[in-house]
């Protein structure tokens, strides 16, 4: 199908941006990379009446590193975190993480701040925010706020944006001494929206967790960073521990189900995961379960 | 609604039109400009049928509105084969039979030259990464990856 008839603005900077939000915000989307919005107006799922096209806000756009801070634009497209060599240095967890958000010619399109303000569950990038401890930066009529990951994903497409705000940049720490990570996702079809992934950063000490940041997503209806990492952190990890955290990450997923799995599907596979995230990150083989890859 | 004035390259040509903001790139290439190679499946990013160039690098341009084009450079199928670029793989198509209704070919074509130019000796595993947002109905893809396989060998001066 096609989008339905929509006002259009591209705005030449964020203050003008901000302006048409706070006159139309309600009926307006903000269109970036265009690759989750542009689907959802051809099928008519939505019908916005004005379209705030932010693609021309070069300001918003690239990677830099300050001190211990990670920066990265919201229009930065996938295509350029994947070839960026502070990311690859600084968070190789969304280097890797990127390389499966759907195919070549969406990244080349989809922007970071788009998927994230988007906040598809299935998504691999908010869960990489949450285990990556970033903080999202939006601006809006009232100024800018910060907001921590873990608090931006509220639901099913849901954020703590409001109609009238714009998310700028995301910050991340940059990744420290000893720091190690892991991801891995099911999906049918390299490039499509997960089964059930995970993504999860770590400090491992002489065979010990000393951090541990397990964000699942496509297992409820938002990101999950899972409480069963406290099980696993400062304490020897045997196959008793790991029984009991999964035990715990169980009870701390809401799976929905969907033509792809069933709620039960999705916990066995985040259980799956989870141990093979833990034998990988200690590298543990005795602790690894589940089918070989 | 009014239309709106946009200028483009299409193809190495300079093109001026008036448009929609709705109209979309595939739509605009095939209506306004009749460039039928640029096909349209699913209207929604899923098949890549409608992949075509934009500033030189691939995207969908169902998901693209026309008026985010003003400047750009465009290149749909027709231009890649009336400059003979990717003549080689074309042939490589027809002789391994990589096609049968053809529907999805020109984005086919499309996401194997991205990749044989980004990439002089991909194997059988990137090939597949790289059509992965790529449908084809008819052919099980083994073909497809084949002729590009081959394509990938003759540029490199190898033989199988």
């Amino acid at each position: 199908m096609k989008a339905s008839a929509f006002a259009y603005a591209r705005p030449t900077s964020v203050a003008n941006a901000l302006e048409l939000l706070a006159t139309h915000g309600d009926k307006a989307k903000v269109l970036s990379g265009g690759q989750s919005l542009m689907p959802a107006m051809n099928l008519r799922l939505i019908s916005p009446e004005f379209i705030v096209d932010i693609g021309e806000l070069a300001e918003l756009r690239g990677i830099v590193v300050k001190g211990d801070v990670l920066t990265i634009g919201a229009l930065t497209r996938h295509a350029d975190v994947l070839k960026s060599p502070e990311v690859a240095a600084h968070a190789p967890l969304l280097r890797d993480a990127t390389a499966h958000v759907a195919h070549p010619a969406i990244r080349n399109r989809g922007t970071l701040g788009g998927s994230l303000a988007h906040a598809d569950p299935a998504s691999e990038l908010p869960a990489c925010m949450m285990a990556l401890e970033a903080t999202i930066i939006v601006c809006g009529p009232r100024g800018e706020r910060r907001i921590p990951a873990q608090e931006f994903f509220t639901g099913i497409y849901e954020t703590g944006l409001s109609p009238q705000e714009l998310l700028v940049a995301v910050e991340l720490p940059v990744a420290r001494k000893r720091s190690s990570h892991f991801f891995h996702e099911f999906a049918r079809r390299h490039g499509d929206y997960a089964i059930v992934g995970l993504a999860a950063q770590s400090i491992v000490v002489d065979g010990y967790f000393t951090d541990l940041r397990l964000g699942f997503f496509a297992v409820g209806d938002r990101p999950l960073l899972a409480n069963a990492a406290g099980e696993l952190v400062n304490v020897p990890v045997t196959p008793e521990r790991l029984t009991k955290a999964a035990a715990v990450l169980s009870d701390e997923l809401d799976p929905q189900e969907d033509q792809q799995a069933t709620p039960a599907m999705r916990r066995h596979l985040a259980k799956v995961l989870l141990s093979r995230c833990v034998s990988t990150l200690l590298s543990r083989p005795d602790l690894r379960s589940g089918a070989p890859e | 609604m009014t239309p709106v004035a946009i200028s483009l390259d299409v193809n190495g040509e300079r093109v001026e039109a008036h448009v929609l903001p709705r109209l979309n790139l595939a739509d605009f290439l095939r209506e306004h400009l009749k460039l039928t190679g640029t096909h349209v499946g699913c209207e929604h990013g899923i098949c890549g049928a409608c992949t075509v160039r934009v500033n030189g690098e691939i995207v969908r341009s169902c998901l693209i509105l026309a008026i985010q084009t003003q400047d750009a450079s465009v290149e749909t199928i027709e231009g890649l084969s009336d400059s003979g670029e990717i003549a080689d793989l074309q042939r490589a198509f027809r002789d391994r039979n990589a096609l049968q209704c053809g529907f999805c070919t020109p984005g086919m074509l499309m996401a194997a030259q991205d990749l044989l130019k980004q990439s002089s000796e991909p194997d059988r595993e990137q090939i597949r990464e790289h059509l992965s947002g790529n449908y084809c109905r008819c052919t099980g893809y083994q073909a497809i990856v084949d002729a590009i396989e081959t394509t990938a060998w003759s540029r490199a001066g190898r033989t199988p």
